[in-house]
């Protein structure tokens, strides 16, 4: 006979048999029966954050680094949109999250009663799916569809909203949960079409100036293998997309570096000049193609993504393929070979000796070389401090980041040369998730060195999971790229506003991050110069400080821009690629 | 090259589906020039009929984007072929004095029936294509309407494809 148990028994039961190690959650009245239910068990461990916002990032933060869904718990009204910036950039970036919010009881929904909030309403331009739970036996049920939802096709959040009378302990029900799950309106795409796929590969056989352009429908499609393999047959140059680093090992001599609008001088030339395209996993951004009239004039383009949707969508694909990135590649790979077995000469290597002269050119114009503009005495650079942790990490670290010209720096000189090592907000572009996404990062892998390249300015957005940290004992190492401000606000308003720094500064009104990570027992450290850097990251990253959260002050050059940096409205081969010295 | 064109899509019968539809047009920039919706024989099933117009890449967003809501089976744009469109409208016309000939005349033109009447109006029901309906306005003039009701485009596709799971 089926157990009998209540609806908040059966969520968490539920939760359980999905293999749910953590839930990211903060308490509230309409969650409470839930909560009770958390504490008879011992197989679900449940997190408490300090505010609902981070929850939904560390949830995002997990499911990256593990490929296995996210899990977070709010309360209704202020819980419930307190979670929608963090639904919203996992939305953004196709992460698989679900995100349980408890809701007033069915009878008092559309009353305006305390702390209702239209839940399903509010986050529905931003989840791939939600389920308002009507009554409560059909929660094993609707779990089982949420997850389903949330990891297969193109990953997404998905929304439980959870009336509160629906997990009434004192009501009980027959538990089962779904070995199965159909929902007759929903069939991801599981195979590439085959016609698609030779046509692909014709495409790449043809081309004398091929770039391979991937994005994070790599890494989360984990097709980074099949990648490898078809870069090793064709010794194509290839580009990732921000979300896309450590999709192809960025140590690797075919790897062109990021591409887009902050990509490398080569990356950006050789998309502009390609005569031929594979997009895998990417989806043609505005932030990657500048303006998309003048993106890539003589290139076909081959894109593959599991996303219809994506397809044509900003640029019309010539060979358009829909399918998983992984088991179509692993196709292309078999065509590839057969081809080549029929006609070893298939690839004109000739042409594709030329296409790699003009590469290496492009490459020796531009490289991202900051070390020659540093000397003696000068300010601390920000790309000094990411290379420093690079080393002291040995390129091994799990990176998360926020957003501003750190985020840049970080994805332009730490090399990823692993999937899912790279974690930062790209769609969305959410400060404030990189200390919430980090924490994920250390739950999953308790042993791992996790890293958190931020800013001063994105920190204070969720410093106060410093808290959080502090009560589950996180060894992270915050790396604080201090600018004493918003920095890359400040570099758009010194490029285009003449240098008018409209609320962009507030070096007079900053905490003491070194006494403020110790206010929370953790241990803060200063570096302002070359060397005191040097000193700082080999106590950080040495076995005296495995166990402990390290945050470092480093206090760079406040002047300091991102470059490469496209020219707004141009094509991709129009980029500034130093600061220009100020016109007389 | 912007065109009208009539999408049909069949979707679960489920609370919420249709906010997800009307969300998404919101949300995404695209235009709904009418829009009806009612279960289907199945009644698991609603089956909903837009009119939008958009240039060709709009339109193939839009399928797209709709296919891509869970709950959506089926997208079809029915202009792509052959296809029967109907309309219904309600509408109140002044109907006084030598005007009650001419109002009766112009309904009979178009098919209409006169479904109420009163000592100063009819009330004409009319189906059709839109562009019918639409020429019986104008045919019986601006002035001389008081009130139209239109229950927005309903349509087929012609011959014996059928659109169903
Ligand atoms: C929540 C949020 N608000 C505003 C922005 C706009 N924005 C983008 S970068 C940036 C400045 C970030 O400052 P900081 O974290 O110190 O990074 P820096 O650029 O100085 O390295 C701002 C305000 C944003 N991305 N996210
Ligand atoms: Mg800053």
């Amino acid at each position: 006979m089926a157990e009998m148990l209540s609806g908040a028994d059966m969520l968490i039961r539920a939760l359980q048999d999905e293999g749910v190690e953590y839930l990211f959650g903060y308490p509230g009245g309409a969650s409470l029966h839930i909560y009770d239910a958390i504490f008879k068990q011992q197989k679900v461990e449940h997190i408490l954050v300090r505010h609902e916002q981070a929850a939904t990032h560390m949830a995002d933060g997990y499911a990256r680094a593990t490929g296995r869904p996210g899990v977070v718990l709010v309360t209704s009204g202020p819980g419930a949109t307190n979670a929608i910036t963090g639904i919203a950039t996992a939305h953004m970036d196709s992460t698989p999250i679900v995100v349980i919010s408890g809701q007033v009881p069915n009878p008092q929904i559309g009353t305006d009663a305390f702390q209702e909030t239209d839940m399903v309403g509010i986050s529905r331009p931003v989840v791939k799916h939600s389920f308002l739970v009507r009554e409560a036996s059909q929660i094993p049920e609707v779990v089982k569809k949420a997850f389903y939802i949330a990891t297969t096709g193109r990953p997404g959040p998905v929304v439980i909203d959870v009336p509160k009378d629906s997990t009434d302990p004192g009501v009980m029900f027959e538990y089962r949960y779904p070995r199965e799950v159909s929902l007759r309106s929903y069939n991801p795409t599981v195979r590439g079409h085959s016609g698609q796929i030779r046509r692909a590969v014709k495409a790449l056989l043809d081309a004398e100036r091929p770039v391979i352009y991937t994005g994070g429908g790599v890494v989360q499609g984990n097709a980074t293998e099949e990648l490898g393999e078809l870069v090793d047959k064709l010794d194509y140059p290839i580009t990732n997309t921000l979300m896309g680093l450590g999709g192809f090992p960025g140590t690797d001599r075919r790897f062109l570096g990021m591409l887009g609008m902050h990509g490398t001088f080569e990356a950006n030339m050789a998309m502009h000049h390609a005569d031929m395209i594979f997009a895998v996993g990417a989806r043609f951004d505005d932030r990657v193609t500048n303006d998309p009239a003048k993106f890539c004039p003589n290139a076909r383009i081959v894109h593959l993504d599991v996303d219809p949707a994506s397809i044509s969508k900003i640029i019309r694909a010539d060979v358009p393929i829909v399918g998983p990135a992984d088991a179509v590649l692993r196709e292309v790979n078999e065509v590839l070979d057969r081809s080549l077995a029929r006609k070893p000469d298939a690839i004109d290597r000739e042409a594709l000796a030329a296409w790699w002269n003009r590469i290496r050119q492009w490459r020796c114009k531009h490289g991202l070389d900051h070390d020659q503009r540093h000397r003696g005495d000068s300010p601390l650079l920000p790309q000094q401090v990411v290379q420093a942790v690079y080393r002291a990490t040995s390129g091994d670290a799990y990176v998360t980041s926020d957003v501003g010209q750190h985020q840049m720096f970080a994805a332009q000189y730490y090399k990823f040369d692993r999937p899912r090592r790279w974690i930062n907000s790209g769609g969305l572009g959410t400060m404030g998730f990189g200390l919430p996404a980090a924490m994920g990062v250390q739950f999953a892998f308790p042993d791992a060195t996790v890293v958190c390249i931020t800013g001063e300015g994105s920190f204070m957005m969720n410093m106060q999971e410093l808290s959080t940290c502090m009560q589950y004992a996180l060894p992270i190492k915050i790396i604080n790229l201090n600018n004493a401000a918003l920095g890359m606000v400040k570099q758009w308003q010194d490029m285009q506003y003449g240098g008018r720094l409209s609320h962009s500064t507030y070096r007079d009104a900053l905490p003491d991050f070194v006494d403020l990570a110790g206010s929370f027992g953790h241990t803060g450290f200063r570096a302002g110069s070359v060397k005191e850097l040097d000193e700082v990251m080999s106590e950080v990253f040495s076995p005296e400080y495995a166990d402990k959260l390290c945050l470092v002050d480093a206090c760079i050059d406040p002047e300091e821009h991102v470059y490469p940096m496209a020219i707004k409205g141009g094509a991709m081969n129009d980029m500034v690629l130093e600061r220009q010295t100020a016109s007389p | 090259m912007s065109e009208r064109r009539i999408i049909a899509v069949l979707l679960e019968n489920e609370a919420g589906a249709l906010s997800r539809i009307v969300g998404l047009f919101a949300q995404r920039n695209y235009n709904i020039e009418t829009l009806t919706v009612a279960p289907t024989e199945d009644d698991t099933l609603s089956r909903l009929t837009l009119t939008t117009i958009g240039d060709e890449d709009t339109i193939e967003q839009i399928t797209k984007q709709l296919n891509k809501l869970i709950e959506v089976f089926k997208v079809v744009d029915l202009t792509e072929g052959d296809h029967l469109e109907r309309e219904i409208m309600m509408v109140k016309v002044r109907a006084e004095g030598l005007q009650r000939a001419e109002v009766k005349r112009t309904a009979d033109i178009f098919r209409g029936h006169i479904i109420d009447v009163t000592d100063n109006a009819y009330t004409v029901q009319l189906t059709g294509p839109s562009d019918k309906l639409d020429g019986f306005l104008r045919a019986v003039g601006e002035t001389t309407v008081l009130e139209a009701v239109r229950s927005g485009v309903s349509g087929i596709g012609r011959g014996d494809k059928i659109l169903s799971l």
